[in-house]
Formats: C-alpha cells, structure tokens, sequence
C-alpha cells in the first residue's frame, strides 16, 4: 500500500463509491419504474472491477458481462450516455438500443456489457490479437463470472490467447452463485484458478473484496501480458451484495449469510478502514469525495431523465455500417 | 491492359484474399488448417507461405473461439479478420458468435462499433458427406439481422465479391458450394470488386424467370439451355447476394415473364426460397399467370448413398418439370 501514491488511492476509493452510488441509485429507479428491462447490479464486487482497472490505460481494452455497469464506470465510461442508455433514451451509449446488458463505450476501450454469459471472453482475445499484431503494447481484460467458466468460450478463448501468447488477462468475478447455483455444484475444483493450469497458463486466486489485494495480483498479470508474456487467470472471490437481477427473491441463499458479507467484507468499508487506520487520509477528504460522487451521479440521472426518446424512425438506424444496394434492411 | 484467363473458383478466391492481405496488413486470415495445409479445399494456399503464421493463423478446433477472436479483433478496428469456417454445418458450436455477437453489436451500441469482419464457409451436397458435412444454410444467417449474407456462384462473382465483402465494415457470411471449387470461367488477372446487392441475370430469356443460388444457377442454366431447343426462353437470375437483396432485378424479371421457379438448395421451409415466393406474391402479383414453384430438397437430412443423395439435391430433371407445369 505504501507504494501506492495517494492518488492512485483515492482513484480507487472514489470509482468503489461511485460504482456503489451508481449501482444503489439505479436499484431505486428500476424499482420507480424509470428503468425498464432487466438490471444485474454490482454491488458488493466494486473491488475487482477497480483494482483492475487502476493498472489499465484508455488504450486498453476489455470486455464485460451483463452485470456490467461497474466495469463500464472504472473504465472511464461516459455515465451521462449509460444511465440515458439504462432509461432507453436517445442520448444513452447505445441510442437506447441496447440497455443495461449492452451498454459499451467503445472510445475508452470498453467492448460492451453482453447478454450472453462467456459471449466476450473471445473479444478480448481478439482485441489482444489486433494489439500484438500493431505492435502495441496495450492488453485486453476479460471479465466474466463463475457461471461463465463453464462455457465453452472460457476454455477456447483461454487456449487460444495461451497459444498465441496473447496479451488477455482472464478476470473470474467468482460472486459464488450462478443465479441459484452455488459455486460449489458448478464445479468440483476449489478456485477457478486452477484452471490456468490445463491452459499452460499462470492462475491466480485473490480476495476480490479487497482493493488493494486485487489491485496487486492484476498489476503482476498486465505487466506480464504487457511485456508480451502471455495471458493469466485471474480468481476473485467476490460476492453480490443484491439479487442476480433487480427483483430476484433469492431462496438460494440466506438472509444471514448476506448480511454476513455486508457486515463484514463490504470492500469500500474494510478500504476505508485502511486508508484511515494508515493515516492516509481524513474522514473529511473521504465524506467529499461521497460528495462529489453523488452530485457527478445525480447530474446524469438528470441528463438522463431530460434526454428526449428516441424517434420511431430509429428502430431502422444503426444495423449496417455499409450501405449497400438492394434491400439491406427488410421490411414487408 | 486487362489480362482475363480461366481459373477455378478457388483461385478465384485465392487470389481475392491475397490481393486484400496484400493491400492492407489489417487483413488476417484464421481458422482451421489454413496455414500450413492452405484450406482444405486449397482457397487460402500459398497465403502462409507468404504472409506468415502471424498474418494466416491456423487455429485449434474450438469454433466459438476463434470465431469470437475475429468478433473482437474487428471491433477494436485493429484488424479486418477473414475467418474461415470449415463447413457451414458447424456453425452450430459457434452460432452465438454470429448471430448474437456479430450481427447485434453495431445495432446495440447504437451504430458505434465497426464488425469488419468476413466468414467464409462452405455449403453444399453432393459428394456423400453426409448430413453433417453437407448443408445449405444460408436462410438461418439471412433469418437474422445484421448479416450480410453473399453466396457467389461463378468464378468472376467469387473473386469480386470477396473483394467487396472484405472491404465492407459489417460482418459478411461468405458462402462458397464445395461443388463450385473447380468450377473454371474467365476472371481478370487485376483486382476488381462487385458491389453486394447487385443480382447478376446469367441468362436472358421471356417465357419462364428462374431464381437461383450458388450451384444451383449452374443447374438452371442447363435447364434453360436444354428448353431453348422446345423454342422455350428462360430467365435465370442470380441474387449472388441473399443479404442485401436485388429485389427489383428480380421483381422486373417476374413482371417481364409472369411466371417463377425458385430453386435452392436450402431446407424447403422458411427458406430463401419461399422468401422469394413471398416476395413475388407480395410486390409482383398482378403479374403472376401462373402459381409460383419451388424447387428445393425434401425436409429430411441430407443422407449419405450416393443414390439417395442425388435424389435429394434438386436435379435438372426436377427443375425441367417445374418449369414445364407453369407454361
């Protein structure tokens, strides 16, 4: 932690608040009917999100899932354009197209949330084959689930960035549930970690509720992947603070067992224990930073509420980049 | 001044992806066995040897991933990947890569991401490969929004739809019939391109408009020619591309004969073929003086000996028929 400069330290605690704060403001709006669809929320794995993030640059690249909204926000993600895209407006990232499973900010790296678990851990592979092939020394980040390291895509997007020494690191955000499934019916190994292991590949297992920890194991795997040595698996252990989805009755797990998680492995509090327990900084700095966050967060609510839907016409735009003669768009 | 000579379909091919990797180094070549081997049908030969493994990646069997590593190549702009699909029957293990992830992306994040990316794979019965080796399923990647979908069927459309398809920024199904490799016909030395949605008319003629794919413009043909000696005219059109659609091509085409065949080599329900029927019904009508036929394969798999098998694919014979009962 000493080697961290503050501002790399506030960085992190200032995305963990506004992931939170973000994430807290939208379950009130789905819940008020200003949000329509389905909503997967973040809370409670707002570490592993930023103390990845911390190592990357705009250039790098990664890819998300459908409980996205926190890797859109540390990535830098324009959140004006995602939360107008969470109310279906026509200034939303996706002109109100995609909503919350599609949200992407392709100027800041950020390939798209995606409906479809395991559906971008190949993206990433292949955002890391154009990087090698430029001759850039960027990396490409693919997030995903416990659930998702079942798939298909997992186990041939692993083996093809370890066979082309690809600059990918693997982010496993294990929450322990893939919906009502546990972690420990899915499969029978105790971390996904291991699994680096049939991919010739390093895997690492960390505690996703700690930052700092988190920030660690990932700047050893980006480093590695920048220096062109290939791809790592990264486990964090996490846990999901809310439903699967916004409206989940969750009778897979118990009331206690959530509180448990909330008591006593909130990420942002047991960080912000460290920060004032350190001396690094004051209560004050910490309560404006909330401050700060929940006026940036207001601020795109209000964007997002003012913002105009869009036009009937839309629903025909942005299918094809290329225009082209003959009928392209079909309609009766 | 332009050199024109014979070549097969695959050097037709061949000689579209090496002009393309060699104009732009955003163009790379994946998939399996088309490095070292040069494709098995010999479409990507040579390409290895001259552009190396980095540039013509011969990759595991795991089509989702490699697929899905094109998706995403594209999407960051960094290259213009040509992703090879060893049968079209195996998009089954890759299909979410495709229709979910390919065809959507640009709609979902509001027009901003690029899919400049190109699948080509191989369609086609008639060499007893069986019900896994040998489909046509060109209408399921038409079914879904977001594909361009080009399906070639001479030499010279080959290599200037590759062209077109390789330049174009959406995610493009190229479809090659394996019965077309050898297929030889006149195509210029220089590079050339065709533009998608424009249908080709292979054949003028009055009395009778066939509609026809890949393969099965080469069957139509014959039929046509054989019927010209019964002072019969037929029109045979070909759409070359399914996605975007020639449709005035081929609505002038009924207006002018008044009479349609369709002939494809896709399964008989909610294919490209009753796709045209419908079409014709629906802008062409008042013109119709006959019923609309459609020739295609019976709704089995395709099977194996070769008997039963020249029996399932649409024969000259089948077509003759249909267009002898609409005169």
């Amino acid at each position: 932690m000493e080697e961290i400069s503050k501002e790399m330290l506030l960085w992190m605690y200032e995305m963990m608040v506004k992931i939170r704060e973000h994430e807290e403001r939208v379950a009130e709006l789905f819940a008020q009917g200003k949000i329509p669809g389905f909503v997967h929320l973040y809370v409670g794995e707002e570490a592993v999100a930023v103390g990845v993030m911390a190592n990357l640059r705009k250039e790098d690249y990664i890819t998300s899932t459908h409980r996205g909204h926190g890797h859109y926000v540390a990535k830098g993600g324009d959140i004006k354009a995602s939360m107008a895209e969470l109310f279906g407006k026509k200034t939303g990232s996706g002109k109100g197209k995609g909503g919350s499973m599609h949200i992407a900010d392709l100027d800041v790296g950020e390939l798209g949330a995606n409906g479809i678990v395991g559906g971008g851990i190949p993206h990433a592979v292949g955002a890391g084959l154009g990087i090698k092939l430029n001759g850039l020394d960027n990396v490409a980040v693919a997030f995903f689930g416990d659930g998702a390291s079942n798939q298909q895509n997992f186990h041939e997007g692993i083996n093809l960035a370890s066979i082309l020494k690809l600059p990918v690191v693997f982010v496993c955000e294990n929450n322990q549930y893939q919906i009502s499934l546990s972690y420990d019916k899915q499969q029978t190994i105790k971390s996904v970690a291991e699994r680096g292991k049939a991919y010739g590949i390093p895997g690492v297992s960390v505690d996703g509720q700690d930052v700092l920890a988190v920030y660690e194991v990932a700047k050893e795997a980006i480093e590695r992947a920048r220096r062109g040595e290939g791809p790592t698996l990264i486990e964090a252990k996490t846990y999901r603070f809310r439903g699967h989805f916004e409206g989940d009755p969750q009778v897979y797990r118990s009331k206690e067992e959530v509180e448990w998680w909330k008591k006593n492995k909130d990420p942002i509090k047991l960080f912000e224990e460290k920060l004032l327990e350190k001396g690094i900084v004051t209560k004050e700095e910490l309560d404006s930073i909330w401050e700060k966050v929940k006026k940036e967060i207001e601020e795109a609510i209000k964007f997002a509420e003012e913002s105009p839907w869009p036009s009937k016409e839309e629903v025909l735009e942005d299918v094809f980049s290329t225009p082209t003669k003959g009928v392209l768009v079909w309609q009766w | 001044m332009a050199v024109v000579r014979e070549i097969t379909f695959a050097q037709a091919l061949n000689e579209a992806l090496d002009y393309e990797m060699s104009k732009d180094p955003k163009v790379v070549v994946m998939g399996e066995d088309v490095g070292v081997y040069g494709g098995i049908y010999g479409v990507t030969a040579g390409l290895y040897d001259k552009y190396g493994p980095e540039r013509v990646i011969d990759t595991p069997i795991a089509e989702s991933g490699f697929v899905g590593t094109g998706v995403g190549a594209a999407a960051t702009g960094l290259l213009r990947p040509v992703v090879e699909l060893m049968f079209i029957d195996f998009l089954g293990v890759t299909f979410d890569q495709i229709y979910n992830q390919a065809a959507k992306m640009r709609y979902m994040f509001g027009g901003k991401a690029k899919i400049s990316m190109v699948l080509r794979t191989v369609c086609g019965a008639g060499f007893s490969a069986a019900a896994q080796h040998s489909q046509s399923l060109h209408a399921i990647f038409a079914h879904v929004p977001g594909l361009k979908v080009v399906m070639p069927s001479t030499p010279y459309d080959a290599k200037g739809l590759l062209i077109s398809s390789i330049e174009d920024d959406d995610p493009v199904i190229f479809i090659e019939h394996k019965a077309l490799y050898a297929v030889k016909g006149e195509v210029p030395e220089e590079p050339y391109s065709i533009p998608l949605g424009e249908a080709d008319v292979k054949r003028e003629g009055k009395d009778v408009t066939i509609v026809a794919t890949a393969a099965m413009v080469h069957k139509s043909l014959e039929v046509a020619e054989n019927l010209e000696k019964d002072g019969i005219s037929v029109e045979v059109v070909d759409p070359r591309t399914i996605v975007p659609l020639d449709v005035d091509t081929i609505i002038n085409s009924i207006k002018k004969t008044g009479k349609l065949v369709v002939v494809d080599e896709g399964y008989p329900r909610c294919g490209f073929a009753t796709d045209v029927a419908a079409l014709a019904v629906n802008k062409a009508f008042d013109s119709l003086k006959a019923p609309v036929k459609i020739v295609t394969p019976p709704a089995t798999p395709v099977p194996f000996s070769p008997v039963l098998e020249s029996e399932w694919i649409p024969s000259t014979e089948k077509i003759e028929k249909a267009v002898r009962e609409i005169l």
